[in-house]
């Protein structure tokens, strides 16, 4: 039976994996994903999943048994955050590259120096690169929707490969919301079977997996990896729209809020789109035509949606919460340049980095961005592309 | 560009060089053992095994580490020369003077 | 344990063709390991020399499931498939007879240091996997750098012999005591002795719990010996009881020794053909030779207390 309850973000995720029951979960405590792994012990204590949950001493050892129970043909999850993804680094690009489905729920919180445990998405978004599939949630409801879809869309026979989900630390992991709970059976159903096509127990056929692999083939199967990524985002939005016609609820590659006729707009992702859409709706009401593009799938990313998203806007700011120190800008930003350079549309376009390290974006701050995209729009010129949100001393 | 991606894990062409639509799933292969891989050639000096001297206790085929040792129903038969690289320790270990010598030279 | 006729009729799951060094002791524990295993083996394998020569795409010498992931992760990812197992046997998804064996099968580098973490929790967490160390006593695939196996005194291209420095300044890891702290079943065996090797292995998949096995595996290339002795070495290790073959069970707490030398022989014996420790037999260096023997000596006695101490258990 469905039912709404109030949950955390963490919470939402752990239900969410009590619901898709995996095979496997090996997972390690690290703030703010901590309550995730801690609900699921108590799923697991009380019998309510099958799981057989691997209390490793490390993340690094965490994604090594996700990626050894993956490859024995178990259903895997997992869950991080910042320096613990960072530690799992080295096996994201491994579980990426030996096409396994894990997936992996990562709680956005920032990396060290200096230590803090507060969100940002310098962790996920440092990770760009391995070869995962990257989601990024703006609210629980979201989290706990995105979880059950993930599983799907790693294991379709056309994708194999491992997808992270992201969420705001604290600000989405520690929020009580109202979450709607899909019915056990319902979740059991849409998420399916696991059948695995690499399987280590089939000592019948058995396989050679992780092998050395040398220049005369290296390329092809980087290539072969990178391409799958590239042609999941079909499937993420085929899986994401299946979910919306049982359920009600869908997200889309990418969500173009008031965007028909914007003329400037802010790219983000994660938490902050909620409190832009709450400021493009105070703007909209005063007749200024603000719009919010959310990135929810950054990896594969959406080149043609953000493209055309962007079409006709004369001004667009890229926000994000993670520096790329010595880049000509940071990684969202870059990738929503290319993008456009791809398509050959021209916006204005400039980046804001804010909310480093935990620091609150509250909505008075996005409507300084909205303000400083407005005279952009109206001069016809970029003043300054790398702009950085509320940082004291910067002018 | 469509393509047929290969996503199975079935045996290779090893001779081939695969375009990367045809690379198996994660480079995975089929575990079939690589006696198709020669390595005869590294050989500088050979094993010579005399049938007359040898008693068959199998400690050559123990402690080979190519599995060169040729064996059919509890017998060494003789040694697989596309596999044999030489080392020599099936004459170090051997218990029996004659019965596995080394001579100088790979090839057979 | 089946005679060596037997054995020789049965299909040996790691096949040549692979590209190890000739001479080289890994495949012949490979070999043992496989060929004692009860159930249907599935190997683990960390980064090290026979990853890298025995599954080079297309190829691969292995016959059996085989997963290579990174080099300091084996026991960690053997721990995830033993988990797959449980969950899948559970779920009802494996065939309730159908029984595993999980082998990890690491150097000393990937298992002594960089994988030593990984190997603490799989042993404390207490999965049903065998983790093999083929010792070799130094970083073999990356050119014979010294590991916390290498033995004390011993030249490596980290640990050179000059005017102020002669060779590994530490005596080794005693990797196997440290395994056998977490009350897994332990074992020290070597190549020389595959029926004492063996018996391990069998004994160690049949056990309900986690086990290692440290095995010596001298390396032509990295000791400096003629490929031909790399059997004959191993026999002199323990020989001189550098490295005895014993094992410890009841969860760290008896300790057997398996193999006592009639006439325990000199180290000097056994360092003598290898040249990694040619500079022990210079003028001036003596002392090397009588800090090595010592060092063997207080574990063997110590051992030997150890193994007095279980006789009543």
């Amino acid at each position: 039976m469905r039912k709404t309850i109030g949950l955390t973000g963490d919470g939402a995720a752990a239900e969410a994996m009590r619901q898709i029951d995996p095979d496997v979960v090996a997972a390690y405590p690290i703030t703010p994903q901590t309550e995730i792994v801690e609900r699921f012990a108590e799923f697991v204590a009380e019998g309510s999943v099958h799981t057989e949950l691997v209390t490793v001493e490390s993340e690094h050892s965490a994604m090594s048994a996700c990626c050894g129970s993956s490859a024995a043909g178990a259903r895997t999850i997992t869950c991080t955050s910042s320096q613990g993804l960072a530690l799992m680094h080295e096996m994201l690009y491994i579980a990426a590259g030996n096409r396994l489905p894990i997936v992996l729920i990562n709680v956005n919180r920032t990396l060290s120096a200096p230590i803090n445990i507060h969100n940002d998405q310098s962790d996920s978004l440092g990770s760009r690169d391995a070869g995962w599939i990257q989601l990024y949630c703006e609210g629980a409801q979201e989290v706990y929707d995105t979880v059950i879809q993930a599983v799907r869309i790693a294991e379709d026979r056309s994708v194999m490969l491992p997808v992270m989900v992201c969420l705001d630390g604290f600000v989405v992991s520690h929020n009580v919301e109202p979450i709607n709970v899909l019915d056990d059976q319902e979740v059991k159903d849409f998420v399916g079977e696991f059948r695995p096509v690499i399987n280590l127990l089939d000592t019948e056929n058995p396989i050679s997996m992780g092998n050395l692999t040398l220049p005369e083939y290296f390329f092809e199967h980087k290539y072969a990896q990178a391409y799958a990524l590239e042609q999941s985002k079909p499937v993420i939005a085929k899986v994401d729209k299946e979910f919306g016609e049982k359920f009600g609820r869908s997200y889309g590659i990418i969500e173009a809020y008031r965007m028909d006729d914007a003329e400037i707009a802010i790219v983000t992702l994660g938490s902050m789109v909620g409190t832009a859409r709450v400021v493009a709706d105070d703007l909209r009401q005063q007749g200024i035509k603000a719009g919010v593009l959310k990135i929810r799938c950054y990896r594969p990313f959406p080149i043609d949606e953000v493209a055309e998203a962007l079409k006709g806007v004369k001004a667009a700011a890229v926000m994000e919460k993670a520096l790329s120190p010595g880049a000509p800008g940071p990684a969202v930003f870059s990738d929503v340049l290319g993008a456009l350079y791809h398509k050959g549309v021209h916006v204005n376009l400039i980046s804001y980095v804010a909310g480093l390290g935990g620091r609150d974006v509250p909505a008075k701050s996005i409507r300084r961005v909205y303000e400083h995209l407005q005279k952009i729009a109206a001069s016809g010129k970029v003043d300054r592309i790398l702009n950085y949100l509320d940082l004291r001393g910067w002018q | 560009m469509t393509v047929q991606i290969n996503d199975a894990i079935r045996k290779l062409d090893k001779k081939s060089f695969p375009a990367w639509y045809e690379i198996p799933l994660g480079g995975t292969l089929v575990a079939e053992g690589s006696t198709d891989y020669h390595t005869g050639s590294w050989r500088t000096k050979r094993p010579i095994w005399n049938a007359e001297e040898c008693s068959h206790c199998m400690i050559c085929w123990m402690y080979c580490p190519e599995t060169a040792i040729k064996v059919e129903n509890g017998k060494v038969v003789g040694i697989d020369t596309n596999l044999c690289k030489g080392c020599g320790i099936c004459a170090n270990e051997c218990p029996r003077e004659k019965a596995m010598t080394m001579a100088p030279g790979g090839e057979y | 344990m089946a005679s060596l006729k037997e054995l020789s009729q049965r299909e040996i799951l790691f096949t040549g063709g692979h590209r190890l060094c000739a001479g080289c002791p890994a495949p012949i524990v490979v070999k043992q390991v496989l060929l004692a295993a009860p159930h249907a083996p599935i190997v683990v394998n960390p980064t090290c020399c026979l990853e890298i020569s025995s599954a080079v795409f297309p190829y691969t010498a292995w016959k059996v499931p085989y997963y290579h992931n990174a080099f300091e992760n084996a026991a960690a990812v053997a721990s995830g498939i033993d988990a797959a197992i449980t969950a899948l046997r559970r779920r009802g998804k494996l065939d309730e007879n159908k029984k595993f064996s999980v082998i990890a099968i690491g150097g000393d580098g990937g298992t002594y240091d960089i994988g030593f973490q990984a190997l603490s929790g799989m042993l404390e967490r207490g999965h049903r996997v065998l983790y093999v160390c083929y010792d070799n006593g130094a970083y073999m695939n990356t050119g014979i750098q010294r590991s916390g196996a290498t033995p004390y005194g011993a030249w490596t291209t980290t640990s050179h012999v000059g005017d102020a420095q002669k060779g590994k300044q530490q005596h080794r890891k005693d990797l196997a005591w440290i395994a056998a702290a977490h009350g897994a079943y332990v074992a020290n065996a070597s190549l020389h002795n595959w029926r004492d090797l063996m018996r391990k292995v069998e004994k160690a998949l049949n056990y309900d719990g986690p086990s290692f096995i440290n095995v010596q595996a001298p390396c032509p290339r990295g000791w400096r010996f003629p490929e031909d002795k790399t059997v004959e070495i191993a026999r002199l290790g323990t020989e001189c009881c550098f490295y005895p073959l014993y094992e410890v069970e009841d969860r760290g707490r008896k300790w057997v020794i398996n193999y006592v030398p009639r006439n325990k022989i000199p180290v000097t014996e056994y360092l003598k053909p290898q040249g990694r420790f040619a500079h022990f037999f210079q003028k001036g260096n003596e002392y090397l030779i009588e800090e090595f023997q010592a060092e063997v000596d207080r574990r063997w006695e110590h051992l030997q207390r150890l193994a007095k101490m279980s006789e009543d258990l």
